[in-house]
């Protein structure tokens, strides 16, 4: 499992999708973080912030993993991995991790860097500030376990990244259907499995439990369902 | 070491191998031989590991690949038909990949730099696999498939796409490996499998139609060894005293030379072999043998007409 995700490191970074990766999501969080606090002034709105970061997960999430498993199914080096003695879970999980650490690690330094000129010149509320952090980290867990199993399904890196920026796009703004929709079961349905939704109440600094085992249960079907299509493909 | 019991694969209503069984013996090199699309690769890929059979059990070392697939998948090196090269990386970090992937417990340098010095890609340890030819990265991918020794090796079409020069290198190779592996590899090139292995299985359909030693092969599935002999001497005295040899199903004498000398066709029971007797017999008579040889002894005819011979049942069947 090691090999693999060292080798998924390493990739990121002899390709150039990892800088683009990591350029992309710096400009425009620096730019959205900037236009929602710095010269929002006296209406400084950190927790704005946090939800547009959700909107550019629609493009850079797919860049991301959209060849993650596509790609080894294309070049056959699938069969490579699958006949040496490694689980497939270890491998799947292997490849989330790999995606969730370029992520991550990206969106929580830049996180520390922009909490400094809050620190310096505001009063920010560090509570509300940690949750938020906390809920967008596990947002993107779901979506990269989502875009891993939309990999699983094709040959074609584009069809993957492609079906993930559909899911993600469904999966932040399903509770703007609400506004057309008068059936109340159906309304609270969409908003429990809205990303935005659930978004919300962090930034009001509630540690809020079910919006956290909803997010990690997303990430574990995701990756349960990942495991499930090699299943199904080695029997079929 | 390889146990194959009733092996079947289907995909959808289409039987890409139906019953097959066969085993393999420790150290034992054995050809798996088929024209395209007779199941070589899926059965390989069932021993693998990367595919399920619909029924039947594959075993390696007394272990089945299902149950135990870890353990399993520990002893075997694959080569898929297809060389499964991540491009954009060098030849050293493949291998290295491939050393930490199957959790080896060799030393890694003296191991990999093995590796590379019997496949001849040492000069290539640096290079992107994406820059080279086709037949390098088929020998990066035999050397893949060697990392960590493991106890069987399974070979599909490794001689495909190398030239004459290193298709004599790769055979030499597997030849080499057969000392201490077992060895099974594919291929639909009748005179590799006749050099390199101790047994041929023929497969065609998903069914196995051949299973021999390979010297006992073109007999075997020839049924009556024909052999065809220019003998000087009188004729029908000859035929006669040929004709008495034990094992002799039937002599004839097809051409009588006007040098003396007589052409004759001699058809013995399977698994006999005259060529002595029959030597010894002419000595002391005197008739010296001016040429001897089996008709029909080609191993691509005899894989046609078994192929043909299944075929053929085939078609009655269904009728």
């Amino acid at each position: 499992m090691t090999a693999i995700y060292k080798r998924e490191m390493r990739s990121y970074f002899t390709s150039p999708v990892g800088y683009i990766f990591v350029a992309v999501f710096l400009a425009v969080s620096a730019f959205i973080f900037m236009d929602c606090t710095v010269q929002a002034g006296d209406k400084s709105n950190v927790a704005a912030y946090f939800m547009y970061i959700l909107y550019i997960f629609i493009i850079i999430i797919p860049l991301i993993t959209m060849k993650l498993l596509s790609e080894e199914r294309k070049m056959r080096t699938e069969q490579l991995i699958l006949t040496s003695p490694v689980s497939l879970f270890g491998m799947v999980f292997a490849k989330f991790l790999a995606a969730f650490t370029l992520f991550g690690g990206t969106f929580v330094i830049s996180s520390i860097i922009y909490y400094i000129p809050l620190a310096l010149y505001g009063t920010p509320n560090a509570a509300s500030y940690i949750c938020s952090v906390l809920s967008v980290l596990l947002s993107g867990a779901a979506f990269i376990a989502i875009g891993v199993f939309i990999s699983s399904l094709t040959e074609n890196q584009f069809i993957a990244a492609l079906g993930t920026i559909a899911a993600i796009i469904l999966l932040i703004n399903i509770s703007l259907l609400n506004n057309y929709i008068n059936v109340e079961f159906l309304r609270v349905i969409f908003s429990s499995i809205s990303f935005a939704a659930r978004t919300e109440k962090f930034a009001s600094g509630i540690l809020d439990y079910a919006s956290l085992v909803y997010f990690s249960s997303m990430t574990s079907l995701f990756l349960f369902l990942t495991v499930r299509a090699f299943e199904k493909r080695r029997w079929s | 070491m390889i146990k194959i019991e009733h092996l079947t694969k289907k995909y959808g209503e289409r039987y890409a191998i139906d019953d097959v069984s066969f085993e393999v013996a420790d150290g034992e090199i054995v050809g798996f031989l088929g024209p395209n699309g007779a199941g070589k690769s899926t059965t390989m890929n069932i021993i693998t590991g990367y595919l399920s059979s619909t029924s039947g059990k594959a075993m390696v070392d007394g272990l089945d690949i299902l149950e135990h697939p870890m353990a399993v998948k520990k002893k075997i090196g694959y080569l898929p038909e297809m060389p499964p090269l991540y491009l954009e990386m060098t030849v050293g970090e493949y291998l290295n990949f491939i050393y930490d992937l199957k959790k080896c417990s060799l030393n890694r340098r003296e191991h990999i730099a093995e590796i590379c010095r019997v496949t001849k890609i040492e000069e290539e340890y640096h290079r992107v696999i994406k820059n080279l030819s086709k037949g390098f990265r088929q020998r990066v991918g035999i050397a893949g498939a060697l990392v960590g020794s493991p106890e069987v090796i399974i070979f599909d079409e490794p001689t495909n796409g190398l030239d004459p020069k290193q298709i004599i290198d790769i055979r030499n190779l597997i030849k080499e490996l057969g000392k201490n592996h077992t060895v099974i590899l594919s291929t639909h090139i009748l005179s590799e499998v006749k050099a390199i292995c101790d047994r041929i299985i023929i497969i065609n359909d998903g069914k196995i139609v051949a299973d021999e030693k390979t010297e006992n092969i073109e007999q075997a599935l020839r049924g009556n060894r024909k052999l065809s002999v220019c003998i000087s001497g009188p004729a029908s005295s000859v035929l006669s005293s040929i004709k008495k040899i034990n094992g002799v199903t039937y002599a004839a004498c097809s051409v009588s030379y006007g040098d003396g000398s007589s052409l004759f066709v001699i058809e013995s029971q399977n698994n006999v072999d005259i060529r002595k007797p029959l030597f010894y017999m002419l000595a002391q008579n005197g008739w010296p043998i001016l040429s001897m040889q089996y008709l029909g002894a080609n191993i691509e005819d005899i894989f046609i007409s078994v192929v043909d011979e299944s075929e053929k049942e085939e078609g009655g069947k269904r009728k």
